[in-house]
């Protein structure tokens, strides 16, 4: 009972080994200089796969990544600049493929719309109570003014009054 | 008592946002506008599927407006896609296939199996002028106008509805 999985145990754990080596062997995308390597991992990384949403073309095993992957390798070996193929693949896929967007008017209003909100929001506010503050402080009209007056002289000499009464 | 109508502006803001955050839910978030558009049709130099010793280049699209589709033998969706295509060549659309990431003997067996709508066929075995054109799936249609740009791009299936919706509308637009 235990020949077969056993078998197959050595057959999956070859096949493994024989994955492993493919990947190890590929050329295209394994660079002997660390800085290009460094550049090509983070380029994979902050590129992402037009058909699998959520993914970086390094990550992704859809066949689109790997044209992706393989157009990055190529453009590094003749030498383009990180921004020369980050360039080329906006344009054909656009900016759907950067994970982290370019500053642009539109980028920038997205990032910005909100402080913009809030700030708009606290002046309004600031607006509000000022104008309160004035209606609380010009809220008697000259009538209602020459009427409190009286009734604070009358109060006045009704104290008077009860003072001198004691 | 003052007006105070301005005290509604907050609410027409929310209303506003919301409906425009309401119809973003609703779009297919894997559908969006080419990086293409506007622009002229990448250059290439391919051969026919038709005559490996054939060379085509872009200049091939000048003159009339023409419907590109990006097909694979490979792929199932483009096997439902061809009897839309035959309906549009009825119709009298100029249609050029580009066959995408397949072998000669598939792509010819595929045209022979579901009919052949294309004026002509640029074979694409390694996807190139596909990753040029930025196709991440099969099928993809472009409608490019006589001076050789890109003026609409189809991600995905044409439905029969589409035909007489979406592409000849299209088709006209850019006689």
């Amino acid at each position: 009972m235990a020949v077969i999985p056993r078998a197959l145990m050595a057959l999956l754990v070859a096949a493994l080994l024989m994955l492993t080596g493919t990947a190890g062997a590929d050329d295209l995308h394994h660079f002997d200089d660390p800085a290009l390597q460094a550049r090509y991992d983070g380029l994979t990384a902050s590129l992402r796969c037009p058909k699998c949403q959520n993914q970086a073309i390094g990550d992704s095993g859809s066949p689109i990544a790997g044209d992706m992957r393989t157009y990055v390798a190529r453009a590094l070996r003749r030498g383009d600049s990180d921004e020369d193929i980050r360039q080329a693949m906006v344009d054909r896929f656009g900016d759907y493929v950067l994970y982290r967007p370019r500053l642009e008017w539109r980028t920038i209003a997205l990032w910005a719309g909100p402080g913009v909100v809030v700030l708009l929001g606290v002046a309004a506010i600031a607006a509000l109570i000022r104008s309160r503050r004035l209606e609380r402080a010009q809220a008697l009209n000259s009538d209602e003014r020459q009427r409190l007056e009286t009734l604070l002289s009358r109060h006045e000499r009704s104290n008077h009054q009860d003072r001198s009464q004691q | 008592m003052k007006k105070r109508y301005w005290l509604f502006v907050p609410l027409l803001i929310f209303v506003v946002l919301a409906v425009l955050l309401w119809q973003g839910l609703g779009r297919d978030p894997s559908s969006r506008e080419s990086a293409l558009l506007e622009k002229p049709f990448p250059a290439f130099s391919l051969t026919t599927l038709e005559d490996p010793d054939k060379k085509v280049d872009a200049s091939l699209l000048e003159g009339q407006v023409t419907l590109i589709n990006v097909w694979g033998e490979w792929c199932p969706t483009c096997k439902r896609e061809m009897p839309q295509l035959l309906a549009l060549k009825a119709r009298g659309v100029h249609l050029v296939g580009v066959d995408y990431k397949d072998t000669r003997d598939r792509g010819r067996a595929f045209l022979n199996e579901f009919g052949n709508p294309f004026a002509l066929t640029v074979f694409d075995p390694e996807g190139s002028l596909g990753f040029d054109l930025g196709v991440y799936g099969a099928p993809e249609s472009f409608i490019v106008d006589a001076q050789g740009n890109i003026r609409y791009h189809h991600t995905g299936y044409i439905t029969p509805e589409d035909v007489e919706g979406v592409i000849l509308p299209e088709i006209q637009r850019w006689q």
